[in-house]
């Protein structure tokens, strides 16, 4: 698989470290009522699904840069790379 | 039709044109009192012990495809109780104990080979960390041999016991594990079930659960609505998707996992070798395959194949510890969709909705499992109890912190 990298442009697959679901940058508020069901929820449960999938994968023999890529599980093609800290602006959830 | 050497005499006398085949293909009923989806190794399984041990009626098994096409026809065969936890040991080795029992309970030749594991110890970490795990293997009745460097190089003079990086200090072995025959697994256990009445019905997926007041009343399929009293799901790699009809998540990502053969040679690996330390197992198949693997790809995937990062690894492993293995040619290489879970360990459990049951989870790992997970599977659907030996295998382990994690790398699924 090759990554296309926003900034250096296409890298193999096998410079990236994986780490999963991009729903991770979805952290919970640990200040509310049901907080310890949210962060196991957070944790634990995956949609898995079969078919697109946006996921996190850190460039660590690279520019040590997080990225959400969306690839199709079924096929393993790569239709979108982003960083991951503007897609976790957009959230609101990075300055 | 019972098998015997007589049997293939009397036939062969015949001309062979009395066999008949070995489970019957029936239309599906209306309705069943339970239908098991997924016709992989652990729905088989359960199907057969369900009828025959637990004495159940009106049992259907029903597959996307044809039994035996999903990972219990594509693992490398390995069986072996080597676990150290308490939650898996026990499950583990009572496992081993029906692989023992298997071809006399099915009247099927599974090809059981008990021809032993050998797990390579590295470093004085590893060394200690395989006592240990060998001290609870006995403890669980389970047999555990820590060899020596010498005894390994007596039994396995062609491995490279002085590689400058991972030189051999030793190894645990398991002498009772060993490989057997997957798809005669999957065949050996249909032909059982259908025997005692099963109905295994092929090419029939199921599209979604029919859920009224949070009961499960029945699924639906691409051959219409089937009504059942109790549904078990052990769909393996796709059970995150099929669960997802039912509106559940699961602890469990999809991952892919590779492995090779090479071509045909005489017998030249007396069992099974793992390398843990390098990412590669290796063991011979009764035809003379040289039959190995590594780790998963590490990335979500239901496209049962993988890429060439991992070949190279894996390859890089084998020259490593088995420099001759580079004079074999690669003959074929394949992909099957592993259900990883958060712990890298199963989950046999009821499901929040009544009448819903689920078995998954099994990883790299769900071969060895086959009879016990039936067993354990079997046993909750007839009693609505938990097996002994699988009380461990709950959904709610992850929320209450009850983790049963082997490689303790907590919450990453790729890693286990
Ligand atoms: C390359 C590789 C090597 C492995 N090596 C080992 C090993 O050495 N030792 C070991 O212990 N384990 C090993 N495993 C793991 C082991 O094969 C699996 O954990 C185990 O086979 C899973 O259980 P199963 O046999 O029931 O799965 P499967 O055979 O995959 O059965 C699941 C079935 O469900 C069906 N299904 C899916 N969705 C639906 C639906 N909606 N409706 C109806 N049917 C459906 C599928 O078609 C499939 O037939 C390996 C796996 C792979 C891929």
């Amino acid at each position: 698989m090759i990554i296309d990298h926003p900034l250096l442009g296409p890298r193999d697959a096998s410079e990236f470290v994986y780490l999963g679901d991009a729903s991770l940058i979805d952290r919970p508020n640990p200040d509310t009522e049901d907080a310890s069901h949210a962060f196991y929820e957070y944790a634990y449960l995956r949609d898995n699904p079969a078919g697109l999938h946006r996921e996190l994968w850190f460039h660590e023999a690279g520019d040590r840069s997080w990225l959400v890529v969306t690839r199709n599980t079924e096929t393993h093609e790569i239709t979108k790379v982003e960083f991951a800290k503007d897609v976790a602006r957009l959230a609101g959830r990075s300055l | 039709m019972k098998y015997s050497a007589f049997q293939v005499i009397k036939q062969a006398l015949r001309g062979h044109k009395g066999w008949i085949p070995a489970w019957r293909d029936p239309e599906p009923a209306n309705h069943y009192d339970i239908v098991i989806i997924g016709g992989g190794g652990h729905g088989l399984a359960c199907a057969h012990y369900l009828a025959k041990t637990f004495k159940q009626k009106r049992i259907a098994v029903l597959e996307k495809g044809w039994i035996g096409g999903g990972n219990v026809g594509r693992n490398t065969t390995i069986i072996r109780s080597n676990y150290l936890l308490d939650g898996n040991e026990p499950f583990y080795e009572f496992s081993l104990k029906l692989w023992e029992g298997l071809e006399q309970d099915l009247n099927y030749n599974a090809m059981v080979s008990q021809r032993g594991i050998l797990n390579l110890i590295h470093s004085d970490g590893q060394r200690d960390a395989f006592i240990r795990r060998g001290n609870a293997m006995i403890l669980n009745g389970a047999d555990a041999d820590l060899m020596s460097t010498e005894q390994i190089k007596r039994k396995y003079p062609f491995l490279n016991t002085d590689n400058a990086r991972f030189p051999i200090q030793g190894g645990l072995a398991q002498h009772r594990g060993g490989t057997v025959r997957h798809d005669a697994v999957a065949w050996g256990y249909a032909r059982s079930a259908d025997q005692h009445g099963v109905d295994i019905i092929q090419n029939c997926e199921v599209t979604g659960f029919r859920i009224e007041n949070g009961t499960c009343t029945g699924v639906e399929t691409t051959r219409g609505f089937i009504g059942a009293t109790k549904v078990g799901c052990a769909v393996a790699g796709s059970s995150s998707r099929l669960m997802s009809k039912a509106g559940m998540r699961l602890p469990i990502e999809s991952h892919v996992l590779q492995a090779f053969v090479s071509e045909g040679l005489k017998p030249v690996i007396p069992g099974v070798i793992t390398f843990g330390a390098g990412h590669f197992y290796c063991s011979q198949s009764d035809k003379g395959g040289l039959v190995f693997g590594g780790d998963i790809d590490g990335y979500n995937s239901y496209a049962q194949r993988g890429n060439l990062p991992v070949v190279e690894d894996v390859c890089e492993g084998a020259m490593a510890i088995f420099p001759m293995l580079g004079r074999a040619r690669l003959l074929r290489m394949w992909g099957g969709i592993m259900d990883m879970s958060m712990d890298g360990s199963p989950i046999i459990d009821r499901t929040h909705i009544k009448g819903l049951y689920f078995n998954g989870g099994w990883c790299y790992g769900g071969f060895k499992a086959t009879p016990a997970s039936g067993y354990a599977f079997a046993h909750l659907l007839a009693t609505d109890t938990p097996h002994p030996t699988a009380t461990a295998y709950r959904f709610d382990r992850f929320e209450k912190g009850l983790m049963i994690d082997e490689k303790g790398m907590g919450n990453q699924p790729n890693l286990h």
